[in-house]
């Protein structure tokens, strides 16, 4: 018998073809859309109170986003041919047409959000540096120094338009990353319309959680006290999201079980053995339960500021933990059954591979890594404090 | 009163808002650049004609068949072999080709004498298609090579051509 093999596998399912990256990959494309949807609540729902991570959430999205096709790239055997996808796209390939959504994302959504946010402090920087700093503040200028209350009038007006407008962009990105799996007919794990609305909305508990911890982090290393209006209400939304995607997915839990298909004994006996303490301990009790019960009570009763805050940091550590596992059950657990329903195999990650945990963390570390630079090139603070 | 007054503050006002605007024109001017770059380096790299037959590059075609034929094909094998054609033949593997197992051979069929092929290697070919496999139909003859042979190599017992006993 092959080792890691239970029953019958067909040959070309022993082995998993998308391991620990392609989970990477909606995580951190998750991150992206969940910090933007964040940052718009502000913008155009007029949240006054999360007005502090304003641009904290702008620039995570970014820093993550610049990272989110490297798992890709990683898993690729050939990566430099993943070009060809821009210059020859099939329009029938969802993975082509991905391509085109990200860029759109990246430039006329937040690179131009951002962009128009900081011409300010861009043109300040501009004529306040020296050196080669001077001269990256400079080119970021475009050229263009024209601060006047009026020019910001309209950077302001058009800013908002390109929030509007990154909106449904920031859904189609991550709803299309549950589309590409939603749409895989053959395999019952993934094959579901609401896996696009799923991994939306995990996206969008994730990347608040994301951006809470950023946050607390950021105030933490800068010395400044913490906005405690704002934490609650980032806390609030974390919970709503959080439950309409518990909510989502339970339902489709429900909808399995009653439908209970052909597949359904096989999946629920992966579910009860391999996908235990990823699915059910990891994700369900540890990464939904208890921060969502964390975050009920935040709305039930009223607590210390000291409380809530390690409140908010062990729910927000935990949402990023279950969601981390969701991606995992998701992508793993549908290539642990066979598509025979009559056998499972074993995912074992590799250490220093190409695609192992140490590619892995590294690709965890580089948006924060990113994100650090970007702080330090474009401080999301001085304007807020003067304000 | 076909003439409106002319009202020097609203020209004003509205030449400010061009110049308050104006900036905005620079980051669509670097956005529609770097599509003219794309566009460029796009129809510079893309294969002429591409798509023409469908989503691949149609010189392909061409190429693929400017490759030197490395199979001989059965009826070249049968013309010299005749013997071990009838043997297999009469057995169970009358349908599978000579250069299945011997491997592409158009060369020695080109020059018998200049490219003398090798014998295939019994131990690994035959286990190629009867190792046991779940996978595998139940009436195709399959074994657990390690188990079956105590080590001997098959054509010990079977005849490559005619495999019965």
């Amino acid at each position: 018998m092959i080792p890691g093999v239970d029953g019958f596998m067909y040959p070309n399912e022993i082995e998993l073809q998308w391991g620990l990256l392609i989970v990477l990959y909606p995580y951190i494309t998750g991150l992206v859309a969940g910090a933007f949807i964040l940052a718009s609540l502000e913008r155009v729902f007029k949240v006054e109170a999360v007005r502090p991570t304003y641009r904290l959430a702008l620039l995570t999205a970014l820093a993550f986003l610049l990272v989110a096709p490297l798992p890709l790239q990683l898993h690729l055997g050939h990566p430099e041919r993943s070009m060809e996808m821009y210059l020859t796209p099939h329009t029938s390939s969802a993975m082509a047409m991905f391509g085109f959504v990200y860029l759109w994302y990246l430039t006329v959504v937040l690179l131009l959000e951002i962009w128009l946010d900081y011409r300010v402090d861009i043109v300040r920087m501009a004529q306040s540096t020296t050196g080669f700093m001077r001269l990256v503040y400079k080119a970021l200028t475009l050229g263009s120094e024209n601060v006047s209350p009026a020019a910001r009038r309209i950077d302001d007006k058009v800013g908002y338009t390109v929030t509007v407008i990154g909106i449904p962009s920031a859904f189609l990105l991550h709803g299309y990353v549950g589309f590409i799996f939603g749409s895989i007919k053959a395999n019952p794990w993934w094959s579901t319309p609401l896996m696009p609305i799923v991994f939306l909305f995990s996206a969008m508990t994730s990347g608040i959680a994301a951006v809470l911890l950023l946050y607390m982090a950021s105030v933490k290393v800068k010395k400044i006290p913490i906005d405690m209006r704002c934490l609650d209400t980032i806390g609030k939304y974390l919970f709503y999201t959080f439950l309409i995607d518990f909510t989502l997915e339970m339902l489709d839990l429900v909808h399995r079980t009653y439908e209970a298909d052909e597949s359904f004994r096989s999946l629920d006996f992966m579910v009860h053995t391999r996908l235990m303490f990823s699915q059910i301990i990891l994700q369900i009790l540890l990464g939904t339960l208890v921060p969502l019960a964390l975050l009920a009570a935040n709305q039930l009763w009223k607590f210390s500021e000291a409380k809530r805050r390690v409140m908010y940091l062990t729910a927000a550590l935990l949402t990023m933990v279950g969601i981390f596992a969701m991606r995992w059950n998701v992508v793993i657990g549908g290539q642990l059954f066979s598509k025979s329903f009559l056998g499972y195999t074993t995912y074992k990650v590799s250490f220093a591979a190409r695609e192992g945990l140490f590619t892995a963390v590294g690709l965890m570390i580089l948006p924060f890594v990113i994100f650090v630079v970007l702080v330090i090139l474009l401080p999301p603070w001085p304007e807020r404090s003067e304000t | 009163m076909l003439h409106t007054a002319y009202r020097p503050e609203k020209e004003m006002g509205l030449r400010r808002i061009f110049t308050d605007s104006g900036h905005l024109v620079r980051p669509a001017v670097v956005l529609i650049a770097a599509l003219g770059i794309f566009l460029i380096i796009r129809a510079l790299v893309i294969p002429k004609a591409f798509g023409q037959y469908g989503h691949y590059r149609p010189a392909a075609l061409m190429e693929i068949r400017q490759r030197p034929i490395v199979y001989a094909g059965q009826d070249q094998c049968v013309m010299c072999h005749d013997d071990e054609a009838k043997t297999r033949a009469a057995g169970k593997h009358a349908h599978v080709a000579c250069e299945a197992c011997h491997g592409p051979l158009a060369s020695h069929a080109n020059d018998p004498a200049a490219h003398v092929p090798k014998l295939p290697d019994v131990a690994n070919l035959c286990r190629r298609c009867h190792e046991k496999d779940a996978a595998k139909p139940p009436g195709f003859p399959q074994v657990v090579t390690a188990e079956h042979s105590g080590g001997m190599t098959c054509n010990s017992c079977h005849q490559p051509h005619n495999p019965h006993l």
